[in-house]
């Protein structure tokens, strides 16, 4: 494949180094990242607009649980751990440690999905859906996006640990593919920093 | 795991950088929830103080979980990152400063 050939000569690099070097198409996810990036800071822009539109509804002080909100983000903060675990081991070249705390990471992101749908679902069930106010419409696209987002992460990782599975070593494609989820699941923390405290914490004061 | 962290300084990351990392961040997540959850802090000093430990969070995260450093060979991500950053400034303070001078001048608040 031209792919495999444009990519060798990096490969070659990174066998003298030990060490895994970053090749276009990591930058190239890179720069979606960055999108994804002006992306969020649109509905951030929109949320922080209408944060106090109750319509009469409730406030987040009413609706959030504080307690729920710090587990969902020590599960966030345990799975980036976690993933960084699997990138190392990626580097060391031993699969099946990679294998295994892709399968935590993996455990712990459908958890923090799971209770973000038990949040959304209670919610809705109280009439305190999407359509209550305006407040509520930005809180159910903000954070409704980073929890879609998780999930297409969850499916990203299911398929890279499918394609690992054999025993073929390691390829300089998988580890691209790796590097490029890792940025993406690191990248979701960050996003749920800003949710945390601005959505929140600053939404019960 | 006999790799050239030392000589790379962990660009790519160790299991000390990834703790180190963690570390940080889970003392500045449970600062934020404090400066809420006990009241200590007015809103207002509350928002700032926020504002400031998510910050300082999100440069931890990107030091420790993303390996983003000054280096030559990611001066394109950096520069693309800083882009990205100024825009999202400029979309988040511009949004609020217009959306909130207009809710004054229209008397919707």
């Amino acid at each position: 494949m031209a792919h495999e050939a444009t990519m060798s000569p990096l490969a070659h690099a990174d066998d003298h180094h030990g060490e895994h070097h970053e090749t276009p198409n990591v930058f190239g996810f890179w720069l979606y990242l960055m999108t994804d990036c002006i992306l969020f800071g649109s509905i951030f822009a929109a949320f922080a607009v209408l944060r106090n539109q109750f319509a009469g509804g409730p406030s987040g002080k009413e609706l959030f649980d504080l307690t729920n909100v710090g587990i969902e983000t020590a599960i966030l903060l345990f799975s980036s751990i976690t993933y960084g675990f699997a990138s190392l081991n990626a580097m060391a070249k031993n699969k099946t440690m990679v294998l295994l705390w892709l399968a935590v990471t993996f455990v712990l992101g459908a958890s923090f999905v799971g209770l973000e749908l038990n949040e959304f679902s209670s919610m809705i069930a109280e009439g305190n859906g999407p359509d209550r106010s305006a407040f509520l419409s930005a809180f159910f696209t903000l954070v409704g996006t980073h929890g879609l987002h998780v999930t297409c992460g969850l499916i990203w990782m299911l398929v890279l640990m499918v394609q690992m599975m054999g025993p073929q070593d390691l390829s300089e494609r998988m580890m691209n593919k790796l590097t490029c989820l890792s940025l993406f699941w690191h990248f979701l923390d960050i996003v749920w920093i800003c949710v945390f405290s601005f959505v929140y914490l600053a939404g019960v004061m | 795991m006999a790799q050239a962290h030392t000589a790379h300084d962990g660009s790519h990351g160790s299991y000390s950088a990834y703790l180190i990392g963690f570390v940080l961040a889970v003392i500045l997540t449970v600062a934020s929830f404090a400066a809420v959850m006990t009241h200590a802090l007015s809103p207002g000093m509350a928002l700032a103080a926020l504002t400031v430990l998510a910050v300082v969070q999100i440069v931890v995260h990107l030091v420790f979980f993303l390996h983003m450093n000054t280096s030559s060979e990611q001066s394109w991500n950096l520069m693309c990152f800083i882009f990205a950053a100024a825009s999202v400034i400029v979309i988040i303070g511009g949004t609020i400063f217009i959306m909130h001078d207009t809710a004054i001048n229209m008397m919707s608040r």
